[in-house]
């Protein structure tokens, strides 16, 4: 357990390694790279086989770090932040992986995912807001020169949009914390201080401290109306940072509302349940929606991720033990499955064909002229839909039952949601995959475009990325109690029993 | 007043070095020119160096503490600090030295430069307004020479020109207010005058007199409406003058301004914390604020000069300082002098950036910053840390600085007034400055280079450049080191 925070440590030591390595050859920095994906993810594996499921965190530092201001570095761990380490840990690996292919400024390219990947694990672990807060702005710069140097379409737009969205996010959560923690007297930055720190507040001033967090965080985690900022970065960013945004960096919201916005003020979110809970849903349909209508493979994906994270948010607004269970589930199987729906997109069919648009794709019979990432495609399309034996059904399933027993009428809504991600989801795999040739002059280029360029073929590290990733969302579709059994526990912990018991009426 | 010159020549060694300092390199170059003319910038350089060093020895190690000369001077831990501070930031302006082609007269610009230095120590230690006033212009007149100190640019003479014409007039103000301060109270001591001024109650001269010292302050902190000359002289002046007007002259004056209101003004502050707001300086320092934060960042959004640009984001964080200055007086000033600092530290760098980037060709546009990380990673880098400071993110110093000023303003009163209103417009501005940021760093990191060559920094440029970034990520990581002094 105590080897954790040195995933912290090793990512940062491996930023400035591959900075250092890239200076020398491209596959130096790559190896760099993959080690130290592989070592953090080890570290987390490590840790998870010797875990006992706990309602309190879990120490592992606590020093004081500024005193004057009752700061503490301040790393703990529980079934909830667990569960998203080993989601890092699995994307971060993958992400690598699926970079192979990188061929300008290796170097640079790795020091910054790995510098991004170190945040997340600080964020994941943070037991103290301004820490958790730090950690979340290291996240935010990096995705921005990746997205900017090595992304495509349009990508200088969409990683200033990216970022300045996130930043803004992150600048209404600093106003908050800051709010809490002066007019309420704080005597330091631990959740539970600024808590009762709130809780000497009158209720107007509660609920404008719990708005402002919970929105700067939703920010990130993709909320309606704020959510636009996903599917340009989405589609502007290369794989790897399209796999982590979607899989990992989206989290860091969620993950934030549910740490450090929601204990807040337990009467102040109960005030605000409504308001998030119907926004979750309209995100969730109406970014199904937007994602059926779409010409860009990529933007279909980018949308749905949208819709999925309306899931998680509408499994915190529900706010019991069941929806917010299934929230973190959710987090964990749409980190999964989005990373796989970007990396067939992004890099097994884009680097080869290079182009996205649906009607080029369904000129060519992608399911004979590249058979494995079709066969990925449809099995990560059957998760992301919610089949049975995948992690999307047990986790969706989870938040609506749960959302159910708080408000029938927001499950009603958000079901709806799930048969319009049925249908974006086929559409793009019949469009996509299984587009027939036209007959005539079509017919000619497409299948002439096939047989004069054969399309390279499907490199390892592409193949172990994608098992690693269909391999856990199998698992954790067959077996959802292997990570319930982690997170049910720690919802015991008072923070959150403050508001699941207060939201629940 | 019993004069105690022991005691005084202990507190001041730092400025008997730094004088000393100054005429020792005008002899050794009047002898050396002669002789070895080559060898001018390299002896200008080093016994700038070593004079700072020695100064800023003296300044950390000096034992003499509290009132000295019957209290002229105020020697506490701010004082103190500030002292160091400005050395330091002294010496890593000094540190960017131009070559020999672009500065002819190297003995007098480091002379000049350590005259102004020893007028920014004096303003940090200065308790007394006539020694402020003095003090004040003599780091003035030295930065009005300093900013025109190139003579082949007219941009530099413009620079020097305005910076002089701005100045001269804020000089002007702030006799005309210190003049009536002494008129109303008698004294010229900041503390009798606090208490003087407590007995008296408010009356018109002294709203007045308030006016127009905030006048001087906000012509030396660059806060709008009294900030038209910064673009300019940024623009024009030689990258060490902007670099020291930019951050020593900006920290001296925080402290000596700061000192003044806090202490001299203590009782006719009012109250911007709560509603209804109560007259006195804080809102009018308030609404200089409000109107610096507007103007430097909305401004900087429209400018393509990276110059301007440092210019305009220097006005902004010229508003989150004044706002710091507001909660100073009940919440200590550790945050206050660490924002002022780092910021220095962070501008600093930037322009050190520029500097060594001109030995190459000039540097005006943004565009000119294209494929830095080509043409020099360390370059590249050391500016991805400045801007990223200026910016605001953690774990670089620029960061703490504004979240410790930010919760101090917070601390007066929540949000139950304009004080924590414009902290919130701080914050969210801070999302609109990343922009402009970023925009420089998209530059510096992201576009390729049009085949330019590589630049070679020079040592001590390069070396100043390490151990100013190394500084901002330290005391980022570690702000507790400045925090702890006060």
């Amino acid at each position: 357990m105590n080897a954790l925070p040195c995933t912290i440590y090793v990512s940062f030591t491996g930023a400035i390694l591959a900075l250092v390595a890239g200076t020398r050859s491209a596959g130096a920095a790559r190896f760099v790279a993959l080690l130290t994906t592989l070592t953090a993810w080890g570290l987390v594996l490590a840790a998870a086989t010797k875990f006992v499921p706990t309602a309190e965190l879990q120490e592992l530092v606590n020093a004081p770090w500024i005193p004057e201001l009752g700061i503490r570095y301040h790393l703990a761990v529980d079934g909830i932040s667990l569960t998203l380490l080993v989601l890092t840990g699995l994307a971060a690996t993958v992400g690598v992986l699926f970079s192979w292919n990188i061929e300008e400024r290796v170097g640079e390219f790795f020091a910054l995912y790995l510098a991004l990947i170190g945040g997340v694990y600080g964020v994941f672990l943070s037991a103290d807001a301004f820490l958790l807060f730090v950690f979340y702005e290291i996240a935010i710069v990096p995705k921005y020169f990746l997205i900017a140097k090595w992304g495509s379409t349009n990508r200088e737009y969409g990683a200033m949009k990216l970022v300045l969205y996130s930043f803004a996010g992150s600048a209404l959560v600093l106003a908050g914390l800051l709010w809490a923690f002066a007019a309420g007297r704080a005597s330091g930055f631990g959740v539970a201080e600024l808590a009762a720190a709130t809780g000497r507040l009158d209720l107007p001033q509660q609920v404008g401290i719990v708005a402002m967090v919970f929105v700067g965080f939703a920010t990130l985690a993709g909320m309606f109306p704020l959510h636009t900022w996903a599917p340009t970065g989405h589609v502007a960013a290369p794989t790897a940072v399209s796999m982590l945004l979607a899989g990992v960096v989206m989290k860091l919201g969620a993950y934030g509302c549910l740490r450090v916005a929601m204990p807040l003020a337990p009467a102040a979110f109960a005030v605000l349940q409504p308001w998030i809970a119907w926004l979750a849903v309209i995100g969730i349909i109406y970014a199904g929606f937007v994602a059926l209508a779409q010409d860009d493979f990529k933007f279909v994906i980018g949308y749905s991720s949208v819709s999925h994270m309306g899931f998680v948010l509408l499994g915190l607004a529900g706010a019991n033990a069941v929806a917010v269970s299934g929230a973190v589930l959710q987090m964990f199987s749409h980190g999964v499955i989005a990373g796989l729906l970007f990396a067939v997109v992004g890099r097994m069919v884009y680097d080869r064909t290079h182009t996205r648009q649906l009607a080029d794709l369904r000129a060519m019979p992608l399911h004979r002229l590249l058979p494995f990432p079709a066969l990925v495609f449809v099995l990560a399309g059957l998760a992301s839909m919610g089949l049975p034996g995948f992690s999307g059904f047990p986790s969706e399933l989870t938040i609506l039952v749960g959302t159910w027993q708080t408000r029938p009428l927001w499950a009603l809504a958000a079901a709806t949601g799930v048969l319009v991600a049925a249908a974006f989801t086929l559409r793009a795999i019949a469009l996509a995959f299984f587009g027939q040739a036209e007959r005539g002059a079509a017919d000619g280029a497409g299948q002439g475009n096939g047989h004069a360029h054969p399309l390279d073929p499907v490199t390892w590290p592409e193949k172990t990325g994608a098992v690693l990733l269909l391999g856990a969302t199998l698992y954790v579709g067959l077996r959802p109690d292997s990570l319930l059994d982690w997170i049910r526990p720690a919802l015991q912990s008072p923070a959150f029993q403050a508001f699941l018991t207060g939201g629940a009426s | 007043m019993n004069a105690d010159y022991i005691g005084l020549f202990v507190a001041l060694r730092p400025e008997v070095h730094l004088v000393v300092g100054a005429l020792l390199v005008l002899t050794v170059d009047l002898f050396n020119a002669r002789h070895l003319p080559a060898n001018r910038h390299q002896v200008a350089l080093v016994l700038g160096l070593g004079t700072l060093l020695m100064a800023g020895y003296a300044a950390v190690m000096g034992n003499a503490s509290g009132r000295i000369y019957g209290g002229v001077f105020l020697l506490d831990p701010l004082a103190n600090a500030t002292r160091a501070g400005v050395i330091g930031l002294a010496a890593l302006a000094l540190a960017l030295l131009p070559d020999p082609r672009r500065l002819k007269n190297p003995a007098e610009f480091t002379a000049i430069l350590l005259f102004a230095t020893s007028g920014f120590t004096l303003m940090a230690a200065a308790n007394h307004l006539l020694l402020a006033f003095l003090a004040l212009e003599l780091a003035s007149l030295s930065l009005y020479v300093l900013a025109g100190f190139d003579k082949t640019s007219p941009a530099s003479a413009e620079a020097g020109l305005k910076y002089f014409l701005f100045g001269g007039m804020a000089a002007a103000f702030l006799l005309f207010g210190f003049s009536l301060l002494y008129g109303l109270t008698g004294s010229l001591q900041l503390e009798v005058i606090g208490h003087r001024l407590a007995t008296q109650g408010p009356t018109p001269l002294l709203v007045v007199a308030v006016v127009m010292v905030l006048v001087a302050f906000g012509f030396k902190a660059a806060a709008a409406p009294f900030h038209p000359w910064a673009p300019d002289v940024y623009q024009g002046a030689p990258a060490p003058a902007a670099a020291l007007i930019a951050s020593a002259s900006k920290l001296a004056g925080i402290v000596l301004f700061t000192r003044l209101l806090a202490s001299g003004l203590r009782d006719n502050a009012g109250t911007v914390a709560h509603l209804p707001i109560a007259i006195g300086w804080a809102p009018v320092v308030a609404l200089i604020a409000a109107a610096s934060l507007l103007l430097g960042n909305l401004g900087a959004l429209a400018q393509s000069n990276v110059r301007r640009l440092l210019a305009y984001s220097a006005i902004a964080h010229a508003g989150a300082l004044l706002l710091g200055v507001l909660a100073a007086r009940l919440n200590g000033v550790g945050p206050l002098f660490y924002y002022a600092a780092t910021y220095g530290l962070a501008t600093v760098g930037a322009f050190g950036v520029i500097a060594a980037l001109e030995t190459a060709g000039p540097v005006q546009s943004l565009t000119d910053l294209a494929g830095l990380h080509q043409r020099s990673p360390l370059l590249a880098r050391c500016l991805a840390i400045f801007i990223l400071s200026l910016a605001g993110i953690p774990p670089l110093a620029g960061f703490f600085g504004k979240f410790a000023v930010f919760s101090n303003v917070l601390h007066l009163g929540g949000l139950a007034g304009p004080a924590g209103w414009l902290t919130l417009l701080a914050i969210a501005l801070s999302a609109v400055a990343l922009y402009y940021y970023l925009l420089i760093l998209k530059q510096a990191l992201v576009v390729p280079a049009a085949d330019k060559p590589r630049i070679s920094v020079p040592l001590h440029v390069a070396a100043a450049l390490v151990i100013a970034a190394g500084l901002i990520v330290a005391l980022g990581v570690w702000p507790s080191v400045i925090l702890g002094l006060f």
